[in-house]
């Protein structure tokens, strides 16, 4: 019986990253309850996923295909997961905070009669109680949560748990599922999807960030730099760019807009404001390059660079590329 | 179009958190108590549904102390119509769970075309309570909304919400519960008339008991702390940028080793 059960989102045909960080909390967890590690993986085609997750330390991976599953709808996709949570019956069910994990938990724990403890950036037991750590006030604060429910759900903030090897056997138990059609849900008319593979603000490893101090909407220096450090980085933004109309709204870092936790944050031309900071100020580092010496950005910024940025990122990117082409 | 919008007081973005030394808790001495961001969005699109079709009723949903008066105040003074205001001690510092329990209750004695939630209040950072009313009540979820068209039959609407890295556009039959996300709309601010007329505007008080709900927490909080302190690093100044530039990138590899 597994003790601790994960959820392993699927995007694009692959497993997310996330999967593999919950595993790695997820195996910690049950090895100290004593117990099995479960997954579940849901889709038209989620068996091929078994034998990766094993290798991240999952025993028994719970298969529900379906071809009601086959896009994500949150109604079936609470439903399934609902089934195999009562089934199963695992006493700590994990899953990602990403944008399709806050739509998902949720509605998955009020069919189970829980909550969620939401976005957590650690886990710990006490006995046998799970609990989760999880910033506040966009990161102003942090708090350390119970759930009194069975199971107990928390969902992981994306990048944050490590991802660990540990071989598993990843057995595969399909289950059956059809959705209860007397529910009213939507129907997904279009999909439209950023091509270029960017990585979604609250997963990506580098942010490059433009405020005010861009002044207009021409981020090419910005684009250009993201572009050196490669997939895993991607461009965001202060709310004075995005209400300009510069950017749009999704890339808006802070209070109002998403909370991120990259290991590198590079902030130009951002004053640092409150909202700003609380949303990024948990980055593992932060660089700031503004023209103020007395821009708050700096009392945060572990590396400091004082100029206009429209001189200092060029040469920024040169030396970047020359470093990163060694 | 009868909208219900649940709507919650939360402090100003500007607010220094503090936690007590306890750990019970953050101070909340001198905070400043604003409408959650996301939910004046709700607010404002719940009053152009009202103007569009020249029906309905807007109706705010809040549950907390006696404080949050003041919020449903002003969003009678942007327009809705009227509140209700469940206060009870009980569910002081209530969980989502228990949130989205009471609400739903509230709803199911109002009637509703559409009930709007924020995605997301900006003081517990749950969000959860949307998609829980949504599953509480039978009804369908759309989250993280920045565009919503009603056909002209009331019957359906047409919807954009944020996904990973794009867009999805969803026909939803109604009711159902929408989540604003920013770029939704933008809100209005209350009028002199306004506020004139919010002071006649009817808040309905309801206890828990009110609404048959006996709160049973789902989730606690242990322990509150603070964010490790940041400190300042090293700030290059009066140097050639080309310089700079090389000393810091340099450092991110053999310092901070983040690239
Ligand atoms: C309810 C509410 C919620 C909010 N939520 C958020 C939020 O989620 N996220 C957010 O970011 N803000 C938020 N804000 C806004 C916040 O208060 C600030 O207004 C905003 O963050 C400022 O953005 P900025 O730093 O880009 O602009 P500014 O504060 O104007 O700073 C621009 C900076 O650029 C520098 N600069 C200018 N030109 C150059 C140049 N050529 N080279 C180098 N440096 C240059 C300047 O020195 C200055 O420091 C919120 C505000 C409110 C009221
Ligand atoms: N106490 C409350 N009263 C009314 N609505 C609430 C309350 N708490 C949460 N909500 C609604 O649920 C949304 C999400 O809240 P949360 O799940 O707490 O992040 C908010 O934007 C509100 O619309």
């Amino acid at each position: 019986m597994s003790k601790v059960m994960i959820y392993g989102e699927i995007k694009g045909g692959k497993l997310k990253k996330t999967a593999f960080e919950l595993a790695g909390a997820g195996r910690k967890l049950a090895d100290e309850l004593g117990g099995d590690l479960g997954a579940v993986v849901m889709g038209s085609q989620a068996e091929q996923f078994a034998s990766e997750l094993g290798k991240y330390g999952v025993d028994t991976v719970f298969v529900v295909e379906s071809p009601e599953l086959e896009a994500y709808n949150s109604e079936y996709f609470a439903q399934a997961l609902a089934q195999v949570a009562k089934d199963k019956q695992p006493e700590i069910l994990l899953i990602s905070h990403s944008m399709q994990g806050k739509d998902l938990a949720p509605r998955t724990a009020a069919k189970l009669g829980v909550a969620t403890i939401a976005d957590c950036i650690s886990f710990r037991l006490d006995g046998n109680k799970l609990v989760g750590k999880r910033p506040m006030y966009a990161g102003k604060c942090y708090a350390e949560w119970v759930a009194n429910g069975s199971p107990q759900m928390a969902s992981a903030r994306p990048n944050v748990l490590k991802i660990e090897e540990s071989p598993k056997a990843g057995a595969v138990e399909k289950i059956a599922f059809t959705p209860d059609a007397g529910r009213k849900t939507y129907v997904t008319k279009d999909l439209v999807l950023d091509t270029s593979g960017k990585v979604d603000l609250t997963e990506a490893e580098i942010i490059v960030s433009g405020g005010r101090g861009m002044g207009g909407p021409d981020y090419a220096l910005l684009e250009e730099m993201a572009g050196i450090f490669g997939p895993t980085a991607t461009v965001g933004a202060s709310r004075a760019a995005v209400d300009a109309g510069w950017r749009s709204h999704s890339d808006q870092v802070g209070q109002t807009g998403k909370t991120v936790t990259p290991n590198l944050y590079v902030a130009c031309g951002i004053s640092g404001s409150i909202q700003h900071l609380a949303g990024m100020g948990s980055s593992k580092v932060i660089v700031a390059i503004n023209k103020d010496t007395e821009a708050p950005i700096f009392t945060k910024a572990d590396y400091g660079i004082v100029g206009d940025l429209f001189k200092v990122v060029p040469e920024f990117n040169k030396e970047l590329k020359v470093l990163l082409a060694e | 179009m009868k909208s219900l919008v649940c709507l919650k007081q939360v402090p100003d973005t500007e607010t220094q958190i503090k936690v007590k030394p306890d750990g019970t808790g953050i101070v909340t001495d001198g905070i400043k108590y604003v409408i959650n961001p996301y939910d004046e969005f709700s607010v404002e699109e719940a009053l152009r549904l009202k103007e569009k079709f020249k029906a309905g009723e807007v109706v705010i949903l809040t549950v907390g102390p006696d404080r949050c008066t003041e919020a449903i105040r002003t969003a009678l003074a942007m327009g809705a119509d009227r509140g209700i205001h469940v206060n009870d001690e009980s569910l002081n510092d209530a969980d989502p769970y228990s949130i989205a329990q009471v609400l739903a209750a509230a709803a199911s004695q109002e009637g509703y075309d559409l009930i709007f939630c924020g995605h997301r209040a900006i003081d517990d950072d749950f969000g959860e309570v949307g998609a829980m009313l949504a599953e509480l009540l039978q009804l369908p979820q759309v989250t993280l909304v920045t565009k919503l068209e009603i056909a002209d039959d009331t019957q359906s609407a047409v919807v954009e919400r944020d996904v990973e890295g794009g867009k999805e556009v969803i026909e939803v039959p109604l009711p159902c519960v929408l989540t604003s996300q920013k770029g939704l709309n933008e809100p209005r601010y209350a009028s002199l008339p306004g506020i004139m007329k919010a002071k006649k505007k009817k808040i309905d008080k309801k206890t828990a008991a009110d609404l048959g709900i006996t709160s049973e927490r789902k989730l606690a909080p242990t322990e509150y702390t603070m964010p490790p302190e940041r400190k300042a690093g090293k700030k290059y100044e009066d140097m050639e940028p080309a310089e700079a530039a090389k000393i810091v990138v340099e450092a991110l590899r053999s310092e901070a080793k983040v690239i």
